[in-house]
């Protein structure tokens, strides 16, 4: 009998040109771990190297930015990880027209602080500045402003793909079906190096905020439906733990960038400057969490009473307004060990009762849950896998811990694909793969799109083995659903 | 892959007649398990078994008739599991004999029999499948110790030695293995009724196969590195650890 000595492993080694790490990764909940080799390439060339060396080895890769992503989209169990972060240069750009060409591991905190002086801003931001543009276009994320501007990739004008068949120029006109396979692909379709990205002139810093309470589901719908293209941003907080009567009561602060002349005192004497700051960093990972039901209920009920009833057209540092948590740094370790899990899913307006059901069940099973977000989508981009599409959508942070939490969200994924909806990719980290076709019905479009840059399935990360995301030999193309919007059938999905 | 909430979608039962293994799997076929291999010595419990988790909607369910003794066969029968499912979630490690007391007390060859079904067989086996857990940089290893092991008790001393040789195996692994990204859970239950126990009168506490699933299910859930079934038994062993031999004679059960 041996037994193994303390320590004794040693990851297998890789030559893969580059220097590696063997690190135990998990996603912004802080779930499912799993180890892999990790490279932090400097260039595009030492990314082909480490692709080349992993087909040769039979490893999987798969990229990783600022792993944001809630689950086990940004690491593979055995596989290679690619860093990118150290690629994330500025390498061109053009601020008469409002172009920056930046390499994929640059941080669009990163980008914010050198353009918002220059008066420019990002087209699209998600709830943190800390995500990657590399990130940011593999799950085509969205801002509060999808209703107005769409999701992240329609601002992309080309990227640069490194594939396990090589690397080439992509844009929306030279190869539609690589660009969109890749906006919201999970990094699944190769390792974006560089993209041109649109930016959006601002005159100042600041943001005019409205803010209104909504006293329960069907107002805090109705205030949204009516009014927000009158806005470029919208986005309604909801205290998912109220209940009855209150149900669905939420917080809507809607906003624009605020000009010149709507600026006075020291705003106005330095209209663009832009230096936020983490005010406090929690240090230590409390095991069993600090957030329970009580504690978060506490939140909650203090929260929606300190908002004003209604303001209008108060200024807001654009930190405040679209990254309010980016101050508390590493802010996912008060969720104690077992982490959490985010549930975002999008339901299509004609379906607002799996919305009500889906925050219902959430509300009568008292988990810790902190404020969700409710948003309203426009129409879809072309991407098969892109989340966004006409509807809305709601997230919400829920402790790993929880009792009953699975049961109740696999329940909760049938509303939702009932309903015609689906779940956000870069959120989940439970999803069974049997529901995945009916709420993605282009996937064997998007797979046949990826397979052809990558036959040999060598792209491959948790998040794929996990839903099967990733298959050789896809049906034939004449089954495929139909292009454009992705159609909502369900039909056959559930038996 | 195990998703978020520790649930497996893959599975490998060494051992897969065991009425705690079935109930396990059983439990497990409810939530996501689409791959399960089950591994035992009898072919036809194993049939069965398989039989039942296809009808409770797993999606592939296979067979493999392997000894826990043959040592020669544990190193091919990890890499052919590998092989069929891509990533091993889950190796229930379920193999376990009660052997009978009064035989082995006089009889060598009896000893050595639950001793290497219970102990040195199947830490061999976990070695191999420990390797495979290794390279893949995830998956979990569930054990199934007893409370027999934690303080042996002179009716049953050869299963409590067997058990504690085990368990004591098994925190090294888990130790081995925490760099790994791989994981053990060592489950300790108390007296369950099984085939196993059949005929015996219930020591105190005794439980079922089905709560023991239950507890080992909430200890997936938070990746547990020790599962007491029922859960109180920690404190009652704790306790029990320490009281001076004359006085643990006296202890029922
Ligand atoms: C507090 C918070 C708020 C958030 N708010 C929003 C929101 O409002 N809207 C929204 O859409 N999302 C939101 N997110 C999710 C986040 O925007 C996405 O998960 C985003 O993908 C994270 O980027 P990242 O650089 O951290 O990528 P990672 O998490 O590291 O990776 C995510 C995916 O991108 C792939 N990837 C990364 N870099 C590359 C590359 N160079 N080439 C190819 N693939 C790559 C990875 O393989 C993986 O599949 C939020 C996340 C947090 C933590």
């Amino acid at each position: 009998m041996s037994e193994p000595k303390e320590g004794s492993f040693s990851s297998p080694n890789m030559p893969t040109g580059v220097p590696t790490t063997h690190q135990i990764l998990t996603g912004w909940g802080r779930t499912a771990p799993s180890a892999a080799e990790v490279a932090r390439p400097s260039k595009p060339e030492e990314v082909q190297q480490v692709l080349a060396a992993a087909a040769s080895a039979g490893r999987a890769v798969v990229a990783r930015g600022l792993a944001r992503s809630y689950g086990d989209a940004a690491q593979s169990a055995g596989g290679v990880v690619l860093d990118t972060t150290a690629m994330n240069a500025v390498h061109d750009s053009d601020l008469e027209a409002g172009w920056v060409r930046v390499g994929a591991g640059a941080s669009l905190d990163a980008l914010m602080r050198s353009l918002v002086p220059k008066g420019w801003w990002v087209p699209v931001t998600p709830g943190t500045r800390y995500v990657t543009v590399g990130g940011a276009i593999a799950a085509d994320i969205h801002g509060k402003n999808h209703h107005r501007d769409g999701s992240f990739c329609s601002h992309v004008r080309s990227l640069t793909l490194a594939t396990p068949t090589g690397t080439r120029e992509i844009t929306p006109e030279n190869d539609a079906e690589l660009f969109w396979a890749t906006a919201g692909g999970m990094g699944l379709t190769g390792i974006v190096l560089e993209a041109t990205i649109q930016l959006l002139r601002i005159e100042t810093a600041y943001m005019l905020v409205d803010t209104e309470r909504a006293t329960d589901l069907e107002d805090t719908m109705a205030r949204m439906t009516a009014r927000d293209d009158e806005y470029r941003y919208s986005v309604a907080w909801i205290d998912c733990l109220a209940r009855g009567r209150r149900l669905g009561r939420a917080v809507l602060t809607r906003a624009e960038h605020a000009d010149l002349a709507n600026l006075s005192g020291s705003c106005a004497a330095d209209p663009l400057a832009f230096d936020p700051r983490v005010l406090l960093e929690v240090p230590v990972t409390p095991p069993g969490g600090l957030l329970n039901p009580l504690t978060v209920a506490a939140f909650n009920e203090m929260w929606y009473r300190k908002a004003p009833r209604w303001q209008a057209q108060k200024p807001e540092t654009l930190a405040s307004y679209f990254h309010p948590l980016d101050a508390l740094g590493s802010w996912n370790r008060l969720y104690g060990s077992r982490g959490f899990v985010q549930y975002q899913f999008i339901v299509p307006f004609d379906a607002e009762d799996a919305l009500r059901v889906v925050l219902e069940r959430v509300s009568n099973a008292r988990t810790a849950s902190f404020l969700a977000v409710l948003k309203r989508f426009a129409e879809a981009n072309p991407g098969p896998l892109s989340f966004p599409s006409a509807g809305w959508t709601l997230a919400l942070d829920i402790p790993a811990g929880s009792p009953g939490l699975g049961n109740m969200l696999d329940e909760l994924d049938v509303v939702v694909a009932e309903a015609g909806g689906s779940v956000y990719l870069a959120k989940d980290s439970r999803l069974r793969p049997e529901l995945l076709g009916a709420m993605y019905p282009r996937l064997d479009e998007w797979r046949e799109a990826r397979n052809r840059v990558d036959p040999d399935c060598r792209l491959t990360s948790d998040l794929a083995r996990r839903l099967g995301l990733v298959e050789q030999g896809v049906a034939p193309r004449q089954f495929r659903a139909r292009r454009g919007n992705r159609p909502r059938s369900t039909a056959g999905a559930h038996r | 892959m195990n998703n978020a909430l520790g649930m497996p979608q893959t599975a490998v039962v060494l051992g897969g007649t065991s009425d705690i293994a079935r109930s396990v799997m059983r439990a497990l076929a409810a939530r996501r398990m689409r791959h399960v291999v089950l591994a035992g010595r009898d072919e036809a419990g194993l049939e069965g078994a398989a039989k039942e988790l296809k009808a409770l909607g797993v999606a592939s369910v296979e067979t493999i008739t392997w000894d826990v003794i043959d040592e020669e066969a544990h190193t091919a029968l990890a890499q052919d599991v590998a092989g069929r499912m891509g990533q091993v979630d889950l190796v229930l490690v379920a193999v376990g004999v009660l052997g009978n007391q009064d035989v082995c007390e006089s009889d060598p060859s009896a000893t050595a029999s639950v001793l290497s079904t219970n102990f040195t067989g199947l830490a061999a086996a976990m070695v191999a499948f420990a390797q495979i857990l290794r390279s893949q940089g995830q998956g979990r290893l569930v054990v199934l110790s007893s409370v027999a092991g934690v303080r042996v008790r002179r009716s049953n001393f050869v299963y409590g030695a067997s058990k504690a040789g085990l368990d004591a195996f098994a925190q090294g692994l888990a130790e081995a293995l925490r760099p790994t990204g791989a994981g053990v859970t060592i489950v300790r239950p108390g007296w369950v009724a099984t085939r196993m126990t059949a005929g015996r009168s219930p020591a105190p506490m005794a439980t079922t196969p089905e709560s023991v699933a239950a507890d080992i299910i909430r200890g997936l859930e938070r990746r547990a590195d020790v599962v007491w079934s029922p859960a109180s038994l920690k404190v009652l062993f704790a306790v029990l650890r320490l009281l001076p031999k004359s006085v643990w004679r006296l202890v029922p059960g």
